[in-house]
């Protein structure tokens, strides 16, 4: 069954990926930050697919070129598969939102958005979700210190 | 309490029986975050039974309460909330810190969890463990009791501490 989803969206696909990855059991397909709609939505709609999206992550690798990887995780309940998608992105580099593909995608963006400071454009809502409003860093890059800075976040009056 | 300025008998008496009252009818503002409040449903259970010490009555209610119990990891963002609560609390209110990441912060060392409620809130009394068990929250309930009976303010600042 893998080998024939990894076939049928190779060759559907061809021209969106740049690689694919198999780890163990694990499949990944790197894709450019603007063709990511467009996968999806093949993703989603094929009969044969139907690819449901499960989580949104994104991961600091903190180097000099491709600092923050995004990856989509995706799900097909009908083939019991599950396939991620990768974009490797600079920093400060902008991502194209999932939300008019899947809904589900508002918070998870929310959610790298807090932690990595990377922005979704076209987001309809893009706030912290974890964080309070005023907090001014991005916790999961790799410069933040494991114990926060003194007084960035505000205590009540003793 | 006093109804004459100087100590006479009568209102000596009258002090030491609102402060038995008060002892014995501590009611609890269960302020269950996260693990610890689990050990503190058992304290209300028939085993361990917190209603010998007259304190079962948990109300989610600060306004009927004068005991906080503060069970568990207390987050930079949920410390408002608990010193909300805490404010709306009728004075004379107490404090019990109840486990290591109330005390201390605990295991969690991050940036996200505050390193001990004593930063905004006047803790009673520390209870060790992780989490504690509820003998441990019922000596903690015993202290407090004590110090109600005693009544006067100094010995209400003092803090005690309870080892696992
Ligand atoms: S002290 Fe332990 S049991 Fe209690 S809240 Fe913290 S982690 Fe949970």
């Amino acid at each position: 069954m893998k080998e024939l989803i990894k076939k049928k969206l190779q060759e559907k696909l061809s021209d969106y990926i740049i690689d694919i990855v198999e780890f163990q059991s694990d499949l990944t397909f790197v894709i450019k930050a603007e063709n990511l709609t467009i996968i999806s939505k093949h993703l989603r709609d094929d009969v044969e697919l139907e690819y449901s999206l499960r989580d949104i992550l994104a991961i600091d690798r903190y180097t000099n070129e491709n600092r923050f990887e995004v990856v989509y995780n995706f799900f097909s309940i009908k083939n019991k598969l599950r396939i991620f998608l990768k974009i490797k992105i600079e920093d400060a580099e902008s991502v194209p939102t999932l939300v008019d593909v899947f809904q589900s995608a508002n918070w998870y963006e929310r959610e790298v958005f807090d932690m990595h400071g990377i922005k979704f454009y076209n987001h309809p809502d893009l706030r912290r979700i974890y964080m309070p409003e005023e907090f001014q860093y991005h916790p999961l890059r790799k410069e933040f210190p494991l114990m926060g800075i003194p007084n960035s976040i505000s205590l009540p009056r003793n | 309490m006093g109804i004459e300025e100087r100590e006479s008998f009568f209102t000596t008496t009258i002090d030491s029986l609102v402060s038995w009252a008060r002892k014995n009818s501590l009611w609890p503002m269960p302020m269950g975050i996260s693990c610890c409040a689990i050990e503190m449903m058992a304290s209300a259970d028939p085993r361990f039974d917190i209603s010998r010490f007259g304190s079962e009555v948990m109300r989610f209610s600060p306004r009927q309460s004068d005991l906080m119990i503060v069970a568990g990891t207390v987050t930079y963002k949920m410390s408002h909330v608990v010193r909300k609560i805490y404010d709306q609390m009728p004075e004379p209110k107490w404090v019990i810190a109840m486990g290591a990441c109330t005390s201390t912060g605990g295991m969690y060392r991050t940036y996200s969890v505050v390193q001990g409620i004593d930063q905004f809130l006047p803790v009673d009394v520390y209870v060790a463990g992780c989490p504690p068990r509820p003998d441990n929250l019922l000596n903690a309930l015993l202290e407090i009791q004590k110090k109600v009976k005693n009544g006067n303010q100094k010995s209400k600042r003092e803090k005690i501490y309870i080892a696992e």
